[in-house]
């Protein structure tokens, strides 16, 4: 793993100046999570609009390059969509997203925290419950 | 100024194994000691010699290993005892400091804490030390109260005093703090502690292992520390009691070794420290700290102490030289202990880990388990750079050239 590779200039961009930053004042999902590892925090709020599509998202937090960069390309990815892609999203698109970096065991769950708020709001919107398979930490 | 013959840090290297790994193609350069230290070959040794040589159960074994354990066992209850100033009957073997505060918590807590109780702590405490008494106030509708911080990351002494006068039933506070390094005037604390009536607990996890450390001369009831914190093996610590309160207290688990004599409605229980002993103690691990207390004494903690002040020293002097570099607690290496903690501009501490790992540094990043001294500081984590005997001058140029590293990757 090569820590340049990692912090491209993609992801220094998006923690520094992240897009779809802030709250909304009418949402119909409100999600957030902690990564107790590291201490990063995600919430999410989504406007969901005709046919189910995602209208607005937004997102706050805090916490390392990769999570917070990473919550902010998701909600980027998310917006238009229907709440029915978030069931097909993987972690795999989060990491051709974040252009692939070489994370090791122990920062994978940093840039996969959006996804899991992600998921777990629409999920609950949707009546159903994610349990999250993908982004249980070995290490935690 | 000197008062001990410098450190030879090349010798001391030679006698740590793991020192000459590699890590990513570069040289290990570990500032992790905060969080668990590495060990000399005596110790790995002594793993070894009781696993291949003698192992045995302690204590009811009639035959020569049996004796031969219990003999390696005891001996390192007088040794570890002796390098902390109390006597060998004091000194309770658990898996480490957390497990001597919940001890304090059940066996001490239950007979004596009551509903409308006040228990103290400090903001700046390791989680060990504030959610065994969290968990015993619940219990008992008692109120956790928590002295708070100086600007300069020491613990607000008038306030102290005005929450004595509340007439708390403990006072528990940390020898030093594994994050701002503040090292506790805490044969003072107990001292007033003492004046209203409180039970005391020292978490000395990370003094024992840095300082010369006397529990008498400090004078509290309890004295909690970890022996893989100290080059010792993880999975053993200890308690150090006052020996009358000890008597007094009810046992922690109940089982084997424990007991005196077992009827089928009571029990009578074993003298102390076996009586906090239930169940196969950690015979071998309680034997590597023997080991560790050994050669920590071979090299001397006057002389630990003095080594890691001279790096603090030189670390805050160079450090500071780097773009963007703020350091949290107090600025007087003469009151800190062995620890660095620091944050660079805005680059989050995981993601300097995961930089300075490329160059085979090793720190710590993140909450160090003590999210209120955080919230304190307003960040919501830290990197940390702790050193022990085998650190060097050379160490900090490293972690210089890896912070310089991570300003250009970051754009500082």
């Amino acid at each position: 793993m090569s820590s340049a590779d990692i912090y491209r200039e993609l992801i220094l961009d998006y923690y520094r100046n992240p897009r779809n930053f802030g709250k909304l004042e009418k949402f119909d999902i409100d999600s957030r999570d902690t990564n107790p590892l590291c201490g990063d925090e995600i919430e999410m709020q989504i406007r969901v609009g005709d046919g189910q599509k995602i209208e607005e998202i937004k997102f706050t937090g805090k916490g390392c390059a990769i999570s917070q960069a990473s919550a902010s390309l998701l909600t980027e990815l998310a917006k238009g969509k229907k709440l029915g892609w978030v069931r097909e999203v993987a972690k795999e698109d989060v990491f051709k997203m974040l252009g692939d970096p070489d994370l090791g065991p122990s920062r994978v769950k940093c840039a996969l925290l959006g996804m899991k708020v992600l998921k777990t709001g629409v999920y609950g919107y949707l009546g159903a419950h994610y349990d999250d398979p993908e982004t249980s930490d070995p290490m935690a | 100024m000197l008062k001990t013959e410098p450190l030879d840090v090349e010798r001391v290297r030679a006698d740590f194994p793991i020192l000459k790994r590699e890590v990513h193609g570069k040289k290990l350069v570990y500032l992790d000691n905060a969080a668990t230290t590495q060990k000399p070959q005596s110790v790995i040794d002594a793993l070894v010699d009781y696993y291949s040589r003698y192992n045995s159960n302690v204590h009811r074994s009639v035959h020569t290993l049996g004796e031969e354990a219990t003999a390696a066992y005891e001996a390192s209850r007088e040794k570890t005892a002796k390098f902390v100033g109390a006597p060998a009957k004091g000194l309770v073997f658990l898996r480490g400091t957390t497990e001597a505060t919940n001890l304090v918590r059940f066996a001490w807590g239950e007979g004596n804490v009551k509903k409308g109780d006040v228990l103290v702590t400090t903001l700046m405490e390791h989680h060990s030390n504030i959610v065994p008494w969290q968990l015993l106030a619940k219990k008992k509708e008692a109120t956790l109260k928590f002295v708070g911080l100086n600007e300069d990351g020491t613990l607000d002494m008038g306030q102290y005093e005005n929450l004595l006068k509340e007439s708390p039933k403990l006072v528990a506070v940390t020898h030093s703090s594994n994050v701002l390094g503040t090292i506790n005037d805490v044969a003072e604390i107990c001292s007033k502690a003492k004046r209203v009536g409180a039970t005391t607990v020292v978490d000395g996890a990370q003094s024992v292992p840095h300082m010369p450390v006397n529990v008498e001369s400090i004078g509290c009831d309890f004295y909690a520390f970890s022996g893989h914190k100290m080059l010792g093996p993880t999975g053993i610590g200890a308690l150090v009691g006052k020996k009358q309160l000890l008597e007094s207290m009810e046992p922690f688990h109940g089982g084997g070794e424990m007991i005196k004599e077992v009827f089928p409605d009571r029990s009578t229980w074993n003298d102390v420290p076996y009586k906090f002993e239930a169940g196969t103690v950690n015979i071998a691990d309680a034997i590597g700290l023997g080991a560790a207390v050994d050669y920590l004494s071979m090299i001397g903690m006057d002389r630990v102490r003095e080594h890691e002040l001279r790096l603090v020293e030189y670390a805050l002097e160079t450090l500071a030289k780097v773009k963007g570099f703020h350091q949290y607690g107090p600025t007087d290496p003469n009151r800190k202990g062995g620890v660095v903690s620091f944050n660079l501009a805005d680059v989050h501490p995981h993601d300097l880990a995961t930089i300075l790992d490329d160059e085979g540094i090793a720190i710590r990043s993140g909450h160090h388990c003590a999210q209120l001294l955080m919230r304190w500081l307003d960040v919501a984590a830290t990197s940390r750079a702790s050193f022990h005997v085998y650190n060097s001058y050379d160490d900090v140029d490293a972690l210089k050239a890896g912070l310089e590293k991570a300003g250009v990757i970051f754009k500082i």
